[in-house]
């Protein structure tokens, strides 16, 4: 068959949708929203895709996955080759299934996208590192024999568990140090239950301490021990990838209310402290009815949905550009609409207003319009004269970004930065200003992708590789 | 896990712990903080580090029993481990000579000052101390903070242990004594580290607080620490938790405070309940 033909055939077969929880009913629970494909409905997904000779969808994955090779296996009902072949390249596929923007990377440039629905790639990603999960046993892959030499990745994100999982199989002694009890960074104390399940990742850490990695949590360094002293403890080499962990405030009046809450704590208290679950576990958190998210990214939709879930009447989004701007996942856009999270779109905050004893009661905002485009590219918004309005609400979550959090640069000084305060690392390697210490993920770029700083952890653990059996 | 190596009841309500933390105790500083969750379950809570010990590799921490997961804290005993210990957090008390130093101390802040006092000390200043009880029975320390100190002052809010009144009318006094004060260091409530502030003002004697906003990670990340300090927004954990006392909000501060109220009400409860049933 030419494969013209062999393309028009497969069109034929509509993109296989995944079973989810009805939306009135998730909306009040943590459990996952999507439930996964079935193998026959995973090897049915399989079946579009036509091989390409010359795959594109490789060429959107940051970390290069053979797309078409793991979903002919999955095509075939070989799972375990399928999830084989897709962790020559990724080690946390339950992971980036689930969260990777595909709309934009691997599933943006299928030729089956050109006119039609592209493969369900991410879908199909997630099917075979979850059966794998279910299988029970994970194989554990031969290491290379002791090189003797000692690193230490600073962050367990999806960036410091990538140089961890690359790094022991090449026969190194890794520990990874974080902050946090718990290891996953913003897996596990930002992305919420419902959309990441906290067992996902900790099956993840688990495979990696099986391989002989060792974690030491609670361990701040730049305040428990610093760079410099991991270098006297006799590591090697050192991997810094810390995230963004700086909430950005709005700067407006009225912004040390009750009730106003930066991202970054209204999901840490309901992800890693489980103030969901409260007053079983310890950690409170204010169950508004009535809650305004400022920003329009991700982590905006994840606290809009959390809002929801912790049984709030009404959740707005509000967001000073319109619909085509907001950088979150489309997934993440629709499935927030679908709970009925309202978007309120053109219109940006002046100052919020209190009651007498100091709590949040409502909020001044201002109408925007599109203006020219700005360095990034998108319309800029200009607010527009006389158009300010009042509304009530009583809570309030700001989630218009995240900066460099500077309590491990101020402790090591001789490590640059850029004007941002992000620590600067060649492209190619991840290599720092300061000898033998690496760094990537969001702490270089800014708030990014999961994929992204797994891409930079890769990087990075092949120059650490080379160092250390070559040198600097 | 971190394990407990002592556990003392001082006085009722206010205990003192001892952990293994080896770590810790190298790099403590005057005036530092941990941050404990004790089991699954428990919150994240700040606690001064009131001494260490490196040879032993131990820190130790006194604490006021006040909502549930106090409450809780309070029924662990030596042996026992608690499940997250961090530190040491914040930036360290500024230590220098500068003549004499006032340090105040209330409820827990009587042992979270020691380490300031005892370093003031040996930085070569006069040091006269300044602590507070609302009755003789809930008074600790007094010998240890005798020992680092050149003045030790005792005041009870009920005069069983004389003199009877609160730590500003003693700063009053000293200052209406012609004491020349070049700087007061006040760890302890925020009411009495408000009043304390404010009676230094008309004097003009720079005054130090250690501001004790709700907090989660501590390092941060999260921003519910926030305060405002000379109009600007300040994180208490990584920009203090010291603060010119003169310049702190302490409206805001005190407001923030109480973000939680009805649910500490209901999680102590919901303990109190499981309490009964015999588990912490
Ligand atoms: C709510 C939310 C939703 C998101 N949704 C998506 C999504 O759907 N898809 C997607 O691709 N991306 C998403 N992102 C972005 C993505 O999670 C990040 O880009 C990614 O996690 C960055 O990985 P990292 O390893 O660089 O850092 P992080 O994941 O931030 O991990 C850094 C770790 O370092 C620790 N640490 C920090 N400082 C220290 C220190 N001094 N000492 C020791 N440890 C330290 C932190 O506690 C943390 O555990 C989301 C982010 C958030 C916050
Ligand atoms: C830097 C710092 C150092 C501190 N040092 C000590 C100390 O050495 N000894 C001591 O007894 N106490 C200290 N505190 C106060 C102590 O953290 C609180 O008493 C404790 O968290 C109360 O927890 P709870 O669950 O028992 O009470 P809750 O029922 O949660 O709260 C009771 C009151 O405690 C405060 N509080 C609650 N949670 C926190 C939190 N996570 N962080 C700060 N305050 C909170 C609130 O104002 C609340 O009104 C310190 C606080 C800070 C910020
Ligand atoms: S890792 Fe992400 S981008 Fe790559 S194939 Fe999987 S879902 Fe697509
Ligand atoms: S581009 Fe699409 S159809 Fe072609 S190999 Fe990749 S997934 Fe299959
Ligand atoms: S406690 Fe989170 S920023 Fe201070």
């Amino acid at each position: 068959m030419e494969e013209k033909e062999k393309k028009e055939k497969k069109e034929k077969i509509p993109r296989q949708p995944m079973p989810e929880q009805k939306p009135k009913v998730r909306a009040r629970n943590f459990d996952e929203v999507p439930f996964g494909y079935s193998p026959e409905t995973a090897m049915l997904e399989a079946s579009r895709c036509i091989q390409c000779k010359n795959p594109s969808c490789i060429t959107g994955c940051p970390v290069d996955i053979d797309i078409p090779a793991f979903i002919a296996k999955i095509k075939e009902g070989d799972f375990a080759g399928a999830i084989a072949k897709i962790k020559e390249k990724n080690a946390l596929p339950a992971v980036c299934g689930r969260v990777c923007p595909q709309e934009v990377q691997c599933e943006n440039v299928c030729i089956l996208g050109k006119k039609g629905e592209p493969v369900a790639i991410g879908r199909l990603e997630r099917f075979a590192a979850d059966w794998e999960r279910a299988q029970g046993e994970v194989s554990i892959p031969e290491k290379e024999p002791s090189t003797g030499k000692k690193v230490a990745v600073v962050g367990s994100g999806p960036s410091g568990l990538t140089v961890a999982g690359d790094l022991i199989l090449k026969g190194h002694d890794v520990t990874v140090f974080e902050a946090f009890l718990i290891p996953g960074g913003v897996l596990v104390y930002g992305i919420p239950e419902f959309r990441l399940p906290k067992s996902i990742v900790a099956a993840e850490v688990d495979y990696m301490r099986k391989l002989g990695v060792k974690f030491q949590g609670d361990t701040v360094v730049g305040a428990t021990i610093t760079v410099d002293e991991l270098f006297e403890e006799g590591y090697d080499a050192i991997y810094i990838g810390v995230g963004a962990g700086l909430p950005v405030f709005l700067g407006i009046q009225g912004e040390n209310l009750i009730g106003i809450y930066s991202a970054n704590e209204y999901l840490t208290r309901s992800n890693l402290m489980k103030a969901y679950l409260f007053p079983e576990y310890d950690t409170p958190i204010i169950r508004g009815n009535d809650v305004v998210v400022f920003g329009a990214g991700n982590v905006s939709m994840d606290s809009a949905r959390t809002a929801l879930r912790l049984g709030a009447d009404r959740v707005r989004i509000v967001y000073r550009r319109s619909r085509e701007e907001m950088p979150a996942r489309t997934e993440e856009i629709h499935h927030a609409e679908q709970e009925g999270v309202e978007f309120v779109l053109l219109a940006a905050p002046l100052n919020f207003i209190g009651d007498d004893d100091g709590r949040l009661k409502g909020l001044r905002c201002q109408r925007m319009e599109l203006g020219e485009p700005d360095a990034s590219g998108r319309r800029r918004p200009v607010p527009i004269e006389g158009s300010e309005f009042e509304t009530e609400c009583d809570t309030a979550v700001v989630s218009i970004g995240a900066g460099a959090n500077p309590l491990l640069t101020k402790a090591t000084p001789d490590i640059r930065l850029n004007k941002w305060g992000n620590l600067i690392a060649e492209p190619e390697t991840g290599k720092t200003t300061k000898k033998g210490v690496w760094a990537g993920g969001d702490i270089v770029t800014g708030q990014a992708t999961v994929i992204l700083a797994m891409g930079a952890g890769r990087m990075a653990a092949n120059s650490i590789h080379d160092y250390l059996t070559l040198g600097w | 896990m971190h394990k407990i190596l002592v556990k003392e009841e001082l006085v009722p309500n206010m205990h003192l712990v001892k952990f293994s933390a080896p770590a810790i105790a190298n790099k403590a500083k005057p005036g530092q903080f941990i941050i404990i969750t004790i089991d699954e379950k428990g919150e994240r809570i700040p606690l001064t580090i009131a001494d260490w010990d490196q040879t032993e590799g131990s820190i130790t921490i006194v604490f006021m029993e006040v909502g549930t997961t106090t409450q809780r804290f309070a029924l662990f005993n030596a042996g026992d481990s608690i499940d997250s210990l961090v530190g040491p957090l914040g930036i360290p008390a500024h230590i220098e000579k500068v003549g004499t130093v006032v340090c105040v101390g209330g409820c827990y802040g009587i042992a979270a000052m020691m380490p300031i006092a005892r370093a003031m000390k040996e930085a070569g200043n006069k040091v006269i101390s300044v602590i507070e009880a609302r009755s003789k029975y809930l008074l600790f320390w007094e010998d240890e903070l005798k020992r680092v100190s050149d003045q030790l002052i005792v005041t009870t809010g009920d005069g069983s242990y004389a003199p009877q009144g609160w730590i500003p009318d003693q700063l009053k006094q000293i200052f209406e004594g012609g004491e020349k004060a070049d700087l007061i260091f006040a760890i302890g409530c925020t009411y009495m580290m408000k009043l304390a502030s404010e009676t230094s003002k008309p004097f003009g004697i720079k005054t130090i607080v250690h501001l004790n906003s709700i907090m989660v990670d501590g390092t941060g990340m999260c921003g519910c620490c926030r305060v405002s300090v000379g109009g600007e927004t300040k994180f208490a954990c990584v920009d203090g938790p010291e603060f010119d006392g003169h310049q702190v909000d302490w409206d805001v501060l005190l407001s923030r405070q109480r973000s939680y109220h009805d649910e500490e009400i209901l999680s102590l409860q919901e303990w109190e309940s499981r309490n009964w049933r015999g588990t912490r």
